[in-house]
């Protein structure tokens, strides 16, 4: 074997265990939505059921929980890009000396902890509303107070950091002499921003505001102190998932996992599409051929993205007719077989025990005081001499259980002897 | 002077709307939502925790107490050592270089391989399968970990079914699923910046250096290893500060018993209400989670330029 090979092995068995790590718990996570367990798991599977998603549906937290997210969302993606536009086109006519000083300002939030940005957000803006002597129910005071309004900061102090790296990229290739033809031609600066940069800065935008959205509905360090009496997704899913989990969690993350790959896949798909089609025009390629549709011709993306989409939508349609009573029936049963033959085996070994015990005879030292008096007629001197039967019950009855040590001390013990 | 003079520039390449409104977005940007933020936290970290009739009274002076709080607890003889607090810190730090570290060995190899075999099918493929957990919430990760490391997980199971244990192990209580879920959250951040700096790699110089016959291990320590430096430093950094600052995980994977030292900010603002403490607490966490990233990329000669590149 060559040392190519091994490597290649090494490799393959490497990218297996890595993307095993990455998407493993993912999948287990999305398999237990569908167990009808209680507890989500795996391995002993009780049945399939789509349940976990109407318990989803119907969970009033979690649907509060996405339409504050949704709000913090967009204004989150509003205020973040702008800001981050904007600092990437100071960054780019700073002073050549202050531009180092300047990006690690920017860049900071970044590297922040996002729990030390969502206290000093919660801390600023409690004393910035009594500094400026905003009274108790005031509007100005309930907006200080306001978790929307502070998640929104507190989450965009970061976000903007992420949005700016996204459009330095982008101007790093826009050539400044448009700007300047537009302003000699008499556009004014205004003009020239929306009609030859904006444009220009589309794409990144556009890239900009979904990752600034998905950084803001995933975000949790920060918003869980800024927040203060709404709830966001995250904040709800922290909640149930420390103080017990159920699979409604699961159900919630696959759909989630569902809508990445599908949103995944069409982009994948659309990019290969446009090359496609561009190859076509410049006659590089052939128009679609063969049996499949033209936007599937060499795309794999595509043809995955239909096959997904078939899937989904058959679960779906399943979903309202299927139902896992009977089975849920039959894992009932068997667990009530399992628990009887529990306690069966539990009874049999209490009996089992109890024999061994009566077989032992009454125990004469146990530590019951009821049975104190018994030292009592065990070490009476008359047991020696008569051959009456032991009755326990007799000497207690008859004398106090310290008296029994009086018997044994009895010089009268010795002299019969 | 010179600063107006910046100022007039300024104005006079953006025009006066434009230039105003540039200007008002990063100040408000800058000043409200990070500089004065940061600022009135230090302030607060010096202040007694008072009730709200004796703010701005004689008792609202400057203390070091919630400091000293975290080295002695509540020991006012200065005696004994909060132990406690301080070995959650300990913890926290090392536990968050040694994620860090561990990130560093698994990703370099797969940065390599995408960065080297860039635009191929399997490249491609590779690159969606691995943005798809990035999308997924930070909580619903650390859930699905939860998942295989509980006490009837899948991986127990496994392991009984295999007969390599013989009694369920307690993952969560040992932090050995604490520390697995620090490394899979942030593990993209490690890896994407190597990618992007080895695939800027001009293939042809490993190939020079193959043709003059170097090894495998020094292509690596002599080419790719010092070209890749800044994605390495700077997915480090993220990958750090980000554990060290994880709330998340630590909440959900961390055993009962063992504490995060984000959870301990967290409680003194959540459940002591002393909001004063907790900002304390968040100062130390800050400064010295970034005097250790300084010292790191001084060492390592790395700017803060190559940040988030």
């Amino acid at each position: 074997m060559s040392t190519a090979s091994v490597i290649r092995i090494a490799l393959f068995a490497y990218l297996a265990i890595f993307f095993s790590y990455l998407l493993g718990p993912l999948v287990v996570m999305s398999l237990t939505a569908f167990n009808s367990a209680a507890f989500p798991s795996v391995s002993p599977w009780a049945c399939f059921t789509y349940e976990w998603f109407d318990v989803l549906f119907n969970d009033k937290h979690i649907k509060e929980g996405i339409y504050y997210s949704v709000i913090i969302g967009l204004g989150t993606v509003a205020l973040s890009v702008s800001m981050g536009l904007a600092a990437s086109i100071v960054l780019t006519q700073v002073w050549a000396k202050f531009r180092s000083t300047y990006y690690t300002l920017i860049i900071a939030p970044i590297l922040v902890p996002g729990v030390v940005l969502g206290i000093s957000t919660l801390v600023f803006w409690d004393r910035f509303g009594s500094f400026i002597g905003a009274s108790d129910g005031s509007f100005l005071d309930g907006l200080f107070h306001n978790g929307i309004f502070l998640t929104i900061l507190g989450q965009s102090s970061f976000i903007a950091s992420y949005c700016m790296l996204v459009f330095v990229a982008r101007l790093q290739r826009f050539d400044p002499g448009l700007t300047e033809a537009a302003l000699d031609l008499g556009a004014t600066h205004t003009q020239a921003f929306r009609k030859i940069l904006l444009p220009f800065m589309r794409p990144a935008i556009a890239s900009a505001s979904v990752l600034a959205f998905l950084a803001s509905f995933e975000n949790y360090n920060t918003t869980t102190f800024t927040i203060v009496k709404y709830k966001t997704l995250t904040t709800v899913l922290a909640q149930k998932v420390r103080l017990g989990i159920n699979p409604s969690i699961s159900a919630l993350a696959f759909i989630i996992i569902m809508m990445t790959i599908i949103l995944a896949l069409g982009f994948e798909a659309y990019r290969r599409n446009n090359a496609r089609k561009e190859a076509v025009r410049l006659g590089k390629a052939k128009a679609s051929k063969g049996f499949l549709p033209g936007f599937m011709t060499g795309n794999p993306a595509a043809i995955v993205l239909v096959l997904v989409s078939f899937v989904v939508i058959t679960m779906v349609g399943t979903a309202q007719s299927y139902s896992p009573e009977q089975c849920k029936a039959e894992v009932l049963a068997a667990k009530k077989l399992e628990v009887e033959k529990a306690i069966k085996a539990l009874k049999l070994k209490r009996t089992i025990k109890k024999q061994s015990d009566s077989l032992k005879g009454p125990d004469i030292f146990a530590p019951d005081p009821a049975k104190k008096g018994s030292f009592g007629g065990v070490f009476d001197p008359n047991n020696l001499t008569t051959e009456k039967p032991v009755k326990p019950e007799e000497p207690k009855a008859k004398k106090p259980a310290s008296g029994a040590f009086g018997g044994v001390f009895d010089p009268n013990n010795l002299q019969k002897d | 002077m010179k600063k107006k003079m910046i100022f007039s520039e300024f104005f006079k390449n953006n025009g006066l709307v434009m230039g105003s409104a540039l200007m008002g977005l990063v100040g408000f940007w800058l000043i409200f939502l990070v500089i004065l933020p940061q600022l009135s936290m230090l302030d607060y970290s010096f202040r007694f925790n008072l009730p709200p009739a004796d703010v701005g009274g004689p008792k609202d002076v400057y203390t070091l107490s919630n400091y000293q709080h975290l080295l002695y607890g509540s020991d006012d003889t200065h005696q004994t050592y909060n132990t406690v607090d301080l070995m959650v810190f300990v913890r926290t730090i090392i536990a968050a270089i040694l994620v860090t570290l561990f990130n560093i060995v698994l990703c370099y190899p797969l940065a390599y391989f995408l960065g080297q075999s860039k635009g191929t099918g399997l490249a491609r493929l590779l690159v969606v399968l691995l943005i798809i957990p990035y999308w997924i919430n930070e909580i619903l990760r650390a859930f699905a970990l939860r998942i295989i490391f509980g006490d009837s997980g899948l991986l127990n199971e496994t392991l009984l079914l295999l007969h390599l244990i013989k009694e369920p192990v307690d993952f969560i209580r040992q932090d050995i699923a604490l520390y697995a879920g620090l490394g899979y959250a942030y593990i993209l951040l490690m890896l994407f910046p190597m990618y992007n700096v080895i695939e800027s790699l001009d293939r042809n110089q490993i190939e020079a250096a193959r043709d003059m016959g170097a090894s495998w291990t020094r292509i690596h320590r002599r080419i790719v290893i010092p070209h890749a430096k800044p994605g390495i430093v700077s997915g480090a950094t993220m990958v750090f500060m980000l554990s060290a600052g994880a709330l998340a995980a630590p909440q959900i994977l961390g055993g009962p018993s063992s504490l995060w030292f984000t959870q301990l900010v967290y409680q003194w603002f959540n459940d002591s209400l002393n909001w004063q403490q907790g900002a304390a607490y968040a100062i130390v966490l800050l400064v010295s989670t970034i005097l250790i990233v300084l010292t790191v990329m001084r060492i390592f000669k790395v700017n803060m330029g190559d940040i988030g590149k």
